[in-house]
């Protein structure tokens, strides 16, 4: 267990990918199984154990404790299973354990813990830790939710470089495995055979593209490549075996739970490979800000599924029945696509169309021109490629439309992590709104990234010099129409936001450019803004 | 003698009228007995200045030497009559020459804390609970959050990760006075023999040490010639906090922020200052060992400054110990 808290309270803090897979793949190794398989359970989400309410940590620590004293503490951590962990007392020195029990121990006693004991169970294995961490991580083990900032992703990466494999290994062994995972680590550690696949609507590994760039399609002819739209939504793949029904997500997790009106529609067997969308009211295509509504959720209500139907634009198939189309060229694989789509249900499946060209110039005009707001470019797909997993350049391109920007005025900065923690990288911007003759700015969005380092130095001076005001790590820099750092800011799209003051949220912003030469009082105005989000 | 008679708070610190003198005073005034050297505790410009010889050093080192018209060592034990009021000064554990003040006078007696600690600390004495009518304690770590864990633990830690990260700097924000002198001192007692490198704010007081006898190993200036930032990897660079958010910090490879601090203990205060391996080593008593010692001194009455008064109050009032919060005004926990 302490192993296992230690790695939880530095991963929490540790703001760099590289360095959390360090500590991951270091806490693999080091730790015995089946602790470690434990551990890879609680971080991705795949641990099951009866939840403790926080009522009842709450009265557990009542009975321990003057409640006032507790209250004070509460509410200074703030969050209540730290604040718990921190001053729970150690038991009466007979009563002490003689070592904090192991992760395995742990989760057996809360797994094997009926609904009525969880408390008593709970109380008696944080009397047996003996530090704080310890104590907190039990209570996030029972409480749910590590929040420590590692995504499945990121672990099965840490797995794939603690064995010196491909990430896409580990995820497709995935779903043939269970908690404690002793043959993946078996594998791993090269004293195991790899795993089998369980034979059921296993994920592909998915095909990726690279960006065009400077010079790519010159030494390319445009007859061997097809051309489609590129969609803003969600890659998604959809798999069906002998009655088993999946919808992954890109990465291989399992989102089929949260798409029902999707699944039903699921009559046949095969693996295809599309972008989730949303209808709009009137039956075409909604845009992305629509299909948030039906993201991140994992139940779904009725009304929501009637307001917002989903459905895959299908753009290739990768296996029917029994045989796996993936080896055949692409050429090959859309004919067969054609057909097999021809016999789906047309409002749950529809195809992606090809688009015409006659040469890269038309190309470049049209994805600079899409014919609707969720698309974003066009993909570029050559007609003699087989569908390989990973991120080949050649194969696929795509070819974005050119971000949107707008020019925005820098109003609070806040200092960076690592390397950055000595600098004020992360900026937040605002427009202006209200009268003309009076106007105030609004906050809009947030970026971190963009600039050179050597810019980052500028404007990181440029804060320190004219902060009004700080709260923490984050400064206030002034901001008004006569003083003020212009930044031209370029996104991908906006969607409408309840949360923000503005009224929208913005998708993927970064600073483009530093317009030292603009007077912030000609910055942008919200309403220019809003004009976009009704295209 | 009523003890709100012989000490009070006024606008200038702790005053005793029959003596004549201020505890720690954050203006200048006529006559100062001085606990300890951080600098909101110890200020220059007093007339007279009463400390242990180790603390008037202290502020010779960092105000010069002119820091008081006058001043006179304070032998530790050794009971000095201020206009025929009785003062003794007394290991506090807090640094380098820490002292709590008892006063007495007609039959009571009061010990103004200062700040101290009960943990050992290889850098300064221990502190020994005196007993007394009245108890001044400081309650910087005054509620019950506050549990500071085994030092050795968190020096353990550091230099795991050293070993687990080589090739970034491990930088160690620790203040100046006291804190980055005690987290040298237990890094060399883990074993660790490399150089460490000191930022100029530590020099001259970790010298001060070295002369008093706390061994602090090969300690290098943390300043580099053009194009050897790799010289620093994996390296402990230990600095005052303020360097960290400052473009000093911005000469060391990707560095892995520290901070050894009691403020530690809480996940948020590490992740707002952007520190990724926090150093929970404190120079202040955490909470079970303020009320232990609130209990070891015997005192019927305790007076709570500097810190989380409410906690402490309360729990004083729940064990039928007569308490009060002290408001002494600008004390600012330099040590911590
Ligand atoms: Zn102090």
């Amino acid at each position: 267990m302490n192993r296992f808290a230690e790695l939880l309270d530095r991963l929490v803090l540790t703001p760099s990918r590289l360095g959390k897979l360090k500590l991951l793949t270091d806490y693999f190794r080091e730790t015995e199984d089946p602790d470690r398989g434990l551990a890879l359970a609680a971080i991705t989400g795949d641990l099951t154990i009866n939840a403790v309410k926080p009522a009842m940590l709450r009265a557990l620590m009542e009975e321990r404790m003057d409640p006032v004293l507790f209250r004070y503490s509460h509410d200074y951590v703030g969050d209540l299973a730290e604040a718990v962990s921190l001053v729970w007392p150690a038991p009466e020195s007979h009563l002490r354990a003689n070592r904090t029990p192991t992760l395995s121990e742990v989760v057996e006693s809360l797994q094997t813990a009926s609904r009525s004991d969880g408390p008593r169970v709970l109380a008696r294995l944080l009397d047996s830790a003996e530090s704080a961490s310890a104590r907190f991580a039990i209570i996030k083990l029972v409480t749910g939710g590590l929040r420590i900032g590692v995504s499945a992703r990121l672990a099965k990466q840490a797995l794939a470089d603690l064995g010196g494999v491909d990430v896409n290994e580990v995820e497709e062994v995935w779903h043939g495995l269970s908690v404690p995972y002793l043959n993946l680590f078996a594998w791993l550690e090269g004293h195991g055979e790899k795993p089998e696949r369980k034979p059921e609507a296993l994920f592909r590994s998915v095909m990726l593209s690279t960006p065009v760039e400077n010079n790519d399609l010159e030494r390319l002819e445009p007859e061997h490549y097809a051309a489609e739209w590129k969609w803003d939504g969600i890659r998604v793949q959809v798999v069906a075996e002998n009655g088993i029904k999946r919808l992954y997500s890109r990465t291989g997790d399992d989102v089929s739970g949260a798409f029902p009106d999707l699944m039903d529609a699921v009559q046949f067997d095969a693996a295809i490979d599309g972008e989730l969308l949303v209808h709009d009211k009137k039956g075409g295509t909604g845009t992305f800000s629509d299909l948030q509504q039906r993201l991140n959720r994992k139940t779904v209500s009725a009304k929501v599924m009637e307001d917002y139907p989903v459905f895959v634009r299908v753009y290739d198939l990768l296996q029917e029945g029994e045989e796996d189309l993936r080896p055949l060229p692409f050429e090959e694989r859309r004919k067969r696509l054609e057909r097999f789509i021809s016999e789906l249900d047309p409002f749950r499946f529809d195809l992606s169309p090809l688009v015409e060209f006659s040469d890269w110039h038309d190309v470049d005009d049209k994805r600079k021109r899409p014919p609707h707001p969720v698309i974003e470019g066009v993909m570029l797909k050559r007609w003699s490629a087989p569908y390989m997993a990973g991120r080949a350049k050649g194969p696929w391109f795509k070819w974005k439309r050119d971000p949107y920007t707008v020019d925005a005025v820098l109003m609070y900065a806040q200092r960076g992590h690592g390397k950055r923690s000595s600098f004020y990288s992360d900026y937040t911007f605002g427009v202006w709104t209200g009268p003309e003759e009076n106007p105030e700015l609004v906050p809009v969005g947030k970026a971190y990234f963009g600039f050179t380092d050597a810019e980052l130095k500028q404007i990181d001076k440029y804060v320190r010099d004219h902060t009004i005001d700080r709260f923490g790590p984050v400064r206030s820099v002034r901001a008004d129409r006569q003083s003020g750092l212009v930044l031209e800011v370029a996104f991908e799209g906006l969607a409408r936001s309840t949360r923000h003051k503005s009224g929208i949220a913005m998708r993927f912003p970064r600073v483009s450019r530093l317009r030292w030469d603009k007077p912030p009082a000609e910055a942008d105005r919200l309403e220019s803004l809003e004009s976009l989000l009704d295209r | 003698m009523r003890a709100k008679d012989l000490l009070h708070p006024r606008p200038e610190g702790l005053y005793c009228p029959p003596g004549d003198f201020f505890i720690d005073p954050v203006r200048p005034v006529d006559r100062a007995l001085i606990t300890h050297g951080h600098s909101d505790h110890a200020r220059s410009g007093h007339a007279h200045v009463m400390a242990t010889d180790q603390t008037l050093q202290i502020m010779a080192l960092r105000y010069g030497e002119n820091f008081a018209g006058a001043t006179q060592v304070a032998k530790l034990g050794e009971v000095i009559e201020v206009n025929g009021v009785k003062v003794s000064f007394h290991p506090a554990g807090h640094v380098l020459g820490s002292a709590q003040i008892l006063v007495e006078h007609k039959d009571c007696r009061i010990v103004a804390s200062g700040d101290y600690k009960r943990r050992a600390d290889p850098t300064c004495l221990s502190f020994t609970p005196i007993s007394c009518d009245v108890f001044i304690t400081e309650a910087t770590f005054g509620l019950p959050v506050f549990r500071h864990p085994p030092d050795t633990e968190e020096v353990a830690r550091l230099i795991k990760s050293t070993e687990q990260f080589p090739e970034r700097a491990h930088l160690v924000g620790a203040y100046a006075l006291g804190k980055a002198q005690r987290v040298i001192r237990l890094v060399r007692d883990a074993g660790y023999d490399r150089p460490i490198y000191i930022h100029g704010a530590l020099a001259k007081l970790s010298r001060f040490y070295e002369e008093q006898g706390v061994a602090l190993g090969e300690l290098l200036p943390a300043t580099l010639e053009k194009g050897n930032k790799g010289d620093f990897a994996g390296a402990i660079v230990v600095g005052p906090p303020s360097a960290f958010a400052d473009r000093w910090a911005r000469r060391f490879p990707d560095p892995v922020a520290s901070f050894a601090s009691g403020w530690m203990r809480i996940r948020q205060r590490a992740k707002q200052r952007g520190v990724e391996l926090p150093l929970i080593i404190s120079d202040h008593s955490d909470w079970d060992e303020l009320i232990e010692t609130i209990a070891e001194t015997g005192a019927s009455e305790v007076w709570v400054t500097h810190g989380r008064e409410e906690a402490l109050v309360r729990w004083c009032e729940i064990n039928g110990i007569r308490a009060q919060p002290l408001h002494l005004v600008g004390y600012e926990d330099e040590g911590d």
